[in-house]
């Protein structure tokens, strides 16, 4: 599911940040193409 | 919006097949909203993705099928204190039902 994927990571300061989604991703095997920890919606 | 019109691009220039979205809001309805806005387009028609269906597999950090892949020792240095605060199961349940609903096409 993760791995060998291109990983868009959009975390949240109040919840889990994107640098720390993005350790998980990378850990899994995925790459990281997009990360944010801004909301944007 | 500055996020949206970035994804945009990353879609048109890699496509889908290779992506998925990874959330992180602890706030699971916020985390419905840009999921919608990454699946079936922007709800409040103000952004980039407003009527634009980029139909992306969506995950959140929480899900337990997303636990599953990550070792143990990284998910629980990253994302261990907020999981034991969010109900992980109720978003694994709401995100499998997004997912489901939205098939690329």
């Amino acid at each position: 599911m993760l791995k060998g994927k291109k990983a868009i990571v959009v975390g949240e300061r109040d919840g889990v940040p994107g640098p720390a989604i993005a350790r998980c991703m990378l850990a899994a095997g995925a790459e990281i193409v997009f990360m944010t920890t801004e909301c944007f919606v | 919006m500055e996020s949206q019109a970035q994804i945009k691009k990353l879609v048109d220039e890699h496509g889908r097949d290779d992506l998925v979205v990874v959330l992180g809001a602890s706030d699971i309805e916020g985390a419905e909203i840009a999921a919608e806005t990454l699946t079936v387009g922007d709800p409040s028609f103000a952004g980039p993705l407003a009527g634009v269906s980029l139909g992306l597999p969506i995950y959140h950090i929480l899900e337990p099928e997303v636990k599953a892949e990550v070792p143990e020792d990284v998910y629980e240095e990253s994302a261990g204190i907020v999981s034991m605060i969010v109900d992980t199961d109720e978003v694994a349940r709401k995100f499998k039902a997004i997912r489901e609903n939205v098939k690329p096409g």
